[in-house]
């Protein structure tokens, strides 16, 4: 019988997966510094929401639980849906996100390996569209928002949704850096008026900047790792920066600079986590370059001109559909075959 | 474009080499080009460098299957019982490609028959067992002078050696060096890579026997005619490396020390290491001017000419589970066993073994299998050397399989085809390009066993092509069946066609002959009642008496004319009623036609 190779070396899919949802914990641990606790309870929802209904579904589909389960896919999944949402929403928000990216955008697809779509993407995309109210609604970073809620308040606001007595919404809610452009923008306000309100940092949103920092640290260690390659991270972020660079010196007045596209909403999260999903992405080096930044340009155009304030998730999921035809077009020359 | 190019620039560097040949001044380039992908997987040949090559006691019995080459079975040539000498021919080449089989010992042939060999399949084979007579007496040695001797006699004889390929290819070494003089192969590669881990052979063979290997080195130049000759040998063999360098040292030979990449050691991978060229993926490396041989096959077309021994024995690394891993010269025919005990045995928890390397080796079928001319390394595996695989995940598309693949395929889409029965686009997407090196499953997360797919769906590609062929010739039979029938029927409609005519003037005959009748009938009348007249005109003569001598000429000439036309009339008649007959056959015949048809087409619908 030939069974060869006999050895093998390589991390298992576990073990990678593992690894993804260590590299998120540097961002996890500065969300919760900055918002609140309340992340961890939505971050604990979910991941129970994902185990569940992945469960679930492997048995309706006569498929081994153990081995599925634990994998972390469905933690991955659950874990970035929950990072992309508002901190404070509703539990039943972040089920319904994570049962849909679960249930329809994985499993009935084929479970792991076989979606061609990234399931948090689709769970985001839903959300967005059904609850637009609730997803645009962020609360303001403890360091700059009215009141502060503690920790058990927002386990309140999250499962009852009351708020304390005589606080209201609007003390704890704030736009998002990238929201409060476009709205001001719409109103004829300069960039630099803008860009001096207080919920801008150093180069993104305040306190926001420092999240995306830390998803930057957790992508280099997934880069260190080799649990990712450069392409992605670097054509994504490359084309909005450079998009975003030609805008800014055309027109400063009207287009952000680049270092606020780079460092807010979730540029950062998407070049390292997201659009890296494997199984939804192209696998050819030249056509992660293409997928990348067309997900740049995508993403892009729509927080400049589109309705929303950021596009990732509509990017993501446009490029998810071009996958097959960039990986047929981008096949590298084999070895002895002419271009 | 680029095949042209890389002419060119072998042109070029034939050119530059040659220059740098006749001025003798300026060294070689050294440069060595890069492969894509490659793993590193770990070396575990220390075990077996330890001792020096070995050699074994005779073994009680040596069983050499006919068929331990790429080829032909060679036709056997001796009977059993035959005693036999040392270096006797057993079984002769049969066809261009075949390799003889030798007698490694003296002894007596015990058997010629069926029996386990070491093949992946697992299936017996044929085989001659030599009861070694312990006396190891040589045949008659013939040498010859390979230095001066004609090319083409020096090549030729070859076919009596039974040298084969020994990196593991096994192919006839006869059939790589045929057409010299002719042959446009201006550079010999030398594969001393052995990037495989646990192999040492082509390692231990360096470090004992680099003289001789350089000698064969100068053979297999002489033989095929190459200007430039490159040895490629990975940096993983300081010692080896010295002593070859060391041999090498006033010969045109250049060493290159490539890094050590499995698998580096594959002829097509080499030779764009150590020359930067890529051979064409549909043509052989000869067409580009290259020839490629391992370190081991040259060294034995030496030791042929040189001392006229036949392919008789080969260095074997016996490795992995055994208490003292060493390499052996061993017979060919040598049952495993035999060789395993030379080691102290092989471990309690030894579960098999394998032959090859642990990256494409296969399982032996049994204890009970020779030696033979492909068996570089015997691997003692047992489960805590060999893992056991762990179940397949799903494939993520990470596609650390395609960063892995030296040939830059794209091993998770070939995965995809082989699974899905999709050979068309496997084909597509190259699979037959693949060189089953491992790779790809070494680096494989969710530990797919990808080679076994590809596998599966060459072998599938290549039983569909057969029976594609198969149907191909049936369909061409059926095509020139039908084209027969329908001449057939053709000539036979020609041939209804012909006599409808011939009917049609018969019939037209018939309507002439009916008027004719009419004639006739009047004709008839007119003469009975001429009879009449004649008969009244005698009953009115009454006197006249009853002759004809009476009647007159005219009367006389009309009677006969009568008499002409009456009997003209019953032929005509006749022939009218034949005429009809032939007809109704031919209606007949006809409706018999239709019939026919009219079944053969209900049975077809049917």
């Amino acid at each position: 019988m030939n069974r060869s190779p006999y050895i093998s070396n390589a991390p298992s899919v576990s073990n990678i997966m593992f690894k993804v949802l260590l590299a998120l914990i540097p961002g996890i641990v500065v969300y919760a510094w900055l918002f609140g606790g309340g992340i961890l309870i939505t971050l604990v929802i979910a991941t129970a929401t994902a185990l569940l209904t992945e469960a679930l579904m492997l048995r309706l589909r006569r498929r081994p639980v153990q081995p599925f389960l634990t994998d972390y896919s469905a933690i991955i999944t659950a874990w970035l849906l929950a990072l992309a949402i508002p901190p404070l929403a509703p539990w039943w928000l972040i089920v319904i996100g994570v049962a849909f990216a679960i249930i329809i955008a994985k499993q009935l697809y084929g479970g792991l390996g076989y979606n061609p779509f990234n399931p948090a993407m689709i769970g985001y995309a839903v959300l967005l569209i059904s609850f637009p109210l609730l997803m645009t609604k962020w609360p303001a970073a403890l360091s700059i928002a009215q009141t502060k809620l503690s920790f058990i308040e927002q386990f309140n606001f999250i499962f009852s949704h009351t708020l304390p007595a005589g606080v209201t919404m609007d003390a704890v809610t704030s736009a998002t850096p990238l929201d409060y452009l476009k709205t001001q923008l719409k109103l004829n306000q300069s960039m630099d008026s803008i860009q001096a309100a207080s919920l801008f940092g150093v180069v993104g949103g305040k306190g926001t900047e420092y999240i995306t920092l830390a998803y930057l640290a957790g992508g280099l260690f997934l880069w260190q790792q080799k649990i990712i390659t450069w392409h992605l991270p670097v054509a994504f972020l490359g084309t909005i920066a450079a998009i975003a660079s030609l805008f800014w010196l055309v027109d400063s007045s009207q287009f952000s600079s680049p270092l606020i596209h780079l460092f807010s909403g979730a540029s950062l999260l998407a070049a390292f986590f997201i659009i890296t999903d494997p199984v939804s992405g192209p696998t050819t080096p030249k056509g992660k370059l293409y997928f990348a930044a067309g997900i740049g340009v995508i993403t892009y155009l729509i927080r400049v001109y589109g309705g929303y304030p950021d596009g990732v998730a509509f990017a993501v999921i446009f490029m998810n559909i071009c996958v097959p035809l960039i990986d047929t077009y981008t096949q590298p020359r084999v070895f002895g075959h002419k271009e | 474009m680029e095949v042209s190019s890389h002419t060119n620039q072998a042109g070029n560097e034939t050119i530059m080499n040659a220059i740098i040949d006749i001025s003798g001044l300026v060294k070689k380039s050294k440069a060595i080009f890069n492969l894509h992908g490659g793993v590193h997987p770990p070396g575990n040949k220390a075990q077996s460098t330890q001792l020096p090559i070995g050699e074994l006691p005779l073994p009680e019995k040596l069983v050499l299957p006919l068929r331990q080459h790429i080829g032909n079975i060679p036709k056997i040539t001796v009977s059993i019982n035959q005693h036999v000498l040392k270096g006797q021919l057993l079984a002769e080449a049969e066809g261009t490609v075949s390799a003889a089989i030798h007698a490694p010992t003296s002894g007596t042939i015990i058997a010629i028959e069926d029996a386990v060999i070491p093949h992946p399949s697992g299936l017996p084979d044929q085989c001659i067992t030599i009861k070694p007579d312990g006396k190891d007496t040589w045949i008659e040695r013939k040498t010859q002078d390979w230095r001066k001797g004609n090319l083409n006699d020096l090549v030729a004889s070859i076919r009596l050696s039974g040298i084969v390929g020994l990196g593991g290819a096994t192919f006839p070494t006869q059939i790589k060096l045929r057409g010299n003089g002719k042959s446009e192969v201006h550079t010999l590669v030398i594969n001393a890579a052995e990037c495989e881990p646990y192999i040492t052979c082509d390692d231990m063979l360096m470090r004992e026997r680099s003289e001789q290997l350089v000698l064969g080195i100068q053979v297999a130049q002489r033989l095929i005619g190459a200007q430039n000759v490159v040895v490629g040998v990975e940096d993983n063999k300081p010692e080896a490396i010295a002593a070859i360098q060391t041999a090498t040292a006033n010969t045109n030979i250049e060493v290159k020390v490539i890094p050590t990449l499995y698998p580096s050691g594959d002829a097509r991978r080499l030779v764009h290491l150590v020359l930067g060229q890529e051979v064409p993926h549909d043509k052989r490396s000869t067409q580009v001017g290259i020839q490629v041989f391992n370190v081991a096959t040259v060294l034995a077309l030496y030791r042929y000419f040189e001392f006229g021994e036949p392919s008789l024995s080969r260095i074997v690394s016996m490795t992995g589970n055994v208490n003292r891993p060493q390499n052996f010269e061993v017979l060919f025919g040598t049952p495993l066993m035999h060789l395993v005990k030379a080691v102290g045995d092989a471990k309690d928890d030894t579960s098999h073994y394998i032959m090859g390397g642990p990256m494409m080796g296969f399982d032996l079928p049994s204890e009970e299998v020779p030696i033979t001319k492909a068996a570089n390394c015997i691997i003692a595996a047992s489960p805590t050397l060999f893992e056991p695989a762990t179940p397949a995940m799903p494939c993520i598309r990470c596609a650390r399989c395609a960063d892995a693949c030296p040939v830059s395929l794209q091993p998770q889409e070939l995965y995809w085809f082989a699974k899905a029965d999709n050979f068309e686009k496997a084909q597509d997407y190259k699979l037959f390009d693949c060189i089953e090196c491992g790779a790809c499953s070494y680096v494989c997360p969710s530990a797919i066993p990808l080679v076994q797919y590809y596998r599966y769906a060459k072998s599938e590609v290549i039983a569909l092509d057969k029976a594609q062929e198969a149907a191909d010739i049936a369909r061409e039979r059926n095509d020139f069946r039908l084209a027969r029938l329908e001449r057939e029927k053709q000539e036979r409609a020609a041939k209804h066609a012909a006599r409808a005519q011939g009917a049609k003037a018969a019939q037209a005959a018939k309507a002439a002959g009916s008027q004719e009748g009419q004639t006739v009938t009047d004709k008839q009348a007119a003469i009975t009642a001429a009879i009449e007249r004649a008969k009244a005109q005698k009953a009115a003569d009454g006197a006249v008496p009853k002759n004809t001598t009476a009647t007159s000429t005219a009367t006389k000439a009309e009677i006969k004319t009568i008499d002409t036309r009456r009997a003209a009339a019953t032929k005509d008649a006749n022939k009218l009623t034949a005429d009809t007959d032939k007809q109704a056959k031919i209606q007949a015949a006809i409706a018999r036609a239709k019939a026919q048809k009219a079944a053969a087409l209900k049975a077809k619908k049917g």
